[in-house]
């Protein structure tokens, strides 16, 4: 990852705190920890000293209505913000997935998935994180003639190519037909119990971050104001996805949708 | 032929049955049109090659055919009004008139006009050096100035008040500055070619998606990087307009500086056959500047094709 350049970034590998499991990966396990985040934007104050902690392996889905600074934090994290202000810790590896793909078309999906990777073998890297996200047969293939789910699909091979200790989701699936997106949300949830990095999901789709998240957070004026375990057990033969009809997640999409202040009578 | 049995270019026997097997069709398009410089799947060594560039479509070539007829119909109909002494022969020389020219200046060596080969050399070198120089120059400055805001602020404001002058009302002041002789011409062009050269490539530069440039550094590409696998290519298709721009220009100047004091070249003559009032030699001189300058357009478009391939992907779909 790129250095934070203003940011007080203390790289240091923190000890493992009890997560939910123990990467695979051989990078540090270190926590995710961001205090008292402040941006502005024409002093419109988008975060206000916001705090978050992401436990190493840990899938966090961030809700939040338009425009309450998701993309902010996001981008904040991923250390492309120059202009926020506290202090952010994490792991050094950190990959972001956008909203669009984000694919340079003048190189093929293989140089893509393999550019700017500081591995020795870059093509081999790349070779199998696309073979991971069923993309082999188009390694060779210009970007533009890949379909919206092929295309998204190749960034998070991308991403996890990395192997990223935090994975920063920017709504990804936002943009594909719903069928789609309920491909890549098994994905997904496939890719992060094999490589298990600390996920940050950022999404406006309350259903999709109870399927995926450990946990829920709302952001709003500037802070995380809500914050919920998700409870619910995950089925191991169905690539770790939920029952979407559970109890405890229709109360807890109640909840979240009260929150984010969208009633539910009427 | 029993001799032949195991020649060693050959596949194995074995392997080439089963590809019939598998691909019944021809070379089916696994992956995607569009794409064809990569035809060679790395799973499949033994598949045999596409062909580098799919062939074009039979519509197309009879609409290429198509387009050749109202130029041809209008070449007839100016052969025929002249032939029936509807206009003077020696104001517009017909059509067959002009071949006879174009070949006789080729063939003979005259003393008035030397050789149409020659002289097409002459200002072919001209062109050549004067173009090299100012697209060097161009894409110098073009890389200094979209690369960084002090490049910009320096080298942008001069770009930008040159455009403005009038490339042709420089000539008095370039004949004071550098003579009549070949440097006068040669700085034209480079200047003409070198205008909208450097204003596409500029543009192309900075009008790289902000997006993509965003996800290179999310990539933690370092600066080199960004400019070789983000900047670079992303301007490049505005800099090859601009490529084709700065040469029509460029030519346009050839012809131009060439009306000043040539002693060689295709300028000079035109500037004989005024003098003689050889309207048909004059017309075979501006055939082979519209030649020249069709050649090097398609020459651009072809280089445009192959380093643009990727977008074919998007044209085709």
């Amino acid at each position: 990852m790129a250095p934070r350049t203003p940011l007080p970034v203390t790289a240091t590998p923190t000890p493992a705190t009890p997560a939910t499991a123990t990467p695979a990966t051989p990078t540090p396990v270190t926590a995710t920890t961001a205090r008292g985040l402040v941006r502005e934007f024409d002093g419109r104050r988008v975060l206000d000293g916001l705090d978050l902690d992401i436990a190493p392996g840990e899938f966090v889905a961030l809700l939040g209505v338009s425009g309450t600074g998701k993309s902010t934090l996001l981008r904040a994290l991923a250390g492309l913000d120059r202009q926020v202000t506290g202090v952010i810790q994490g792991p050094e590896n950190v990959a972001v997935a956008f909203q669009e793909p984000r694919l340079l078309p003048w190189r093929t999906v293989l140089a893509n998935v393999a550019l700017g990777l500081r591995t020795r073998e870059p093509e081999t890297a790349a070779r199998s994180a696309l073979a991971e996200v069923g993309l082999t047969e188009r390694a060779q293939a210009w970007p533009l003639t890949l379909s919206g789910g092929e295309a998204q699909r190749a960034a998070l091979a991308r991403a996890l190519v990395r192997e990223p200790g935090l994975l920063l989701l920017d709504e990804p699936f936002s943009a594909l037909d719903a069928l789609t997106r309920m491909t890549m949300h098994r994905l997904v949830l496939r890719l992060w119990q094999r490589h298990r990095p600390a996920v940050l999901l950022v999404t406006h789709d309350v259903d999709e971050a109870l399927i995926l998240a450990d946990r829920v957070l709302v952001l709003a004026d500037g802070r995380i104001t809500f914050s919920a375990p998700v409870d619910v057990p995950r089925d191991p033969n169905r690539d770790q996805n939920r029952d979407r009809d559970h109890p405890a997640l229709i109360e807890l999409r109640h909840e979240l949708l009260r929150q984010l202040g969208v009633s539910q009578e009427g | 032929m029993p001799r032949i049995t195991d020649v060693p270019v050959l596949p194995p026997a074995s392997t080439a049955p089963d590809q019939a097997a598998e691909h019944p069709a021809p070379a089916p398009p696994a992956t995607a049109p569009g794409r064809p410089q990569q035809p060679d799947q790395p799973q499949r060594p033994n598949q045999p090659q596409r062909p580098k560039r799919p062939k074009r479509p039979e519509r197309h070539r009879g609409h290429a055919w198509a387009r050749l007829i109202s130029p041809v119909a209008v070449v007839l109909l100016w052969q025929l009004v002249s032939s029936a002494g509807l206009v003077s022969a020696q104001k517009l020389p017909p059509p067959l008139t002009v071949w006879r020219t174009a070949v006789s200046l080729v063939t003979t060596d005259s003393p008035a006009y030397g050789t149409l080969q020659g002289a097409m050399l002459v200002s072919l070198q001209r062109m050549a050096i004067g173009f090299a120089f100012g697209a060097v120059v161009a894409i110098g400055l073009a890389l200094v100035a979209g690369l960084s805001r002090v490049g910009e602020d320096a080298v942008d404001p001069l770009m930008q008040i040159l455009r403005t002058l009038p490339l042709f009302g420089l000539i008095p002041v370039f004949i004071v500055w550098f003579g009549i002789g070949e440097l006068p011409k040669v700085i034209l062009i480079a200047l003409g070619a070198a205008i909208p050269l450097y204003l596409n490539t500029f543009a192309g530069i900075r009008g790289v998606d902000a997006r993509l440039a965003e996800a290179g550094r999310a990539l933690g590409l370092s600066r080199t990087e960004m400019i070789r696998h983000v900047i670079l290519p992303g301007a490049l298709p505005q800099a090859l307009t601009g490529l084709r721009q700065s040469l029509g220009v460029a030519w346009l100047a050839l012809v131009v500086a060439e009306q000043v004091n040539a002693n060689a070249g295709l300028g000079f003559i035109i500037s004989q056959a005024t003098q003689f009032l050889r309207n048909d030699v004059i017309l075979v001189a501006l055939a082979v500047y519209a030649a020249l300058g069709l050649i090097t357009d398609a020459l651009v478009r072809l280089l445009e094709r192959r380093a643009l391939a990727w977008r074919r992907g998007l044209l085709s779909q």
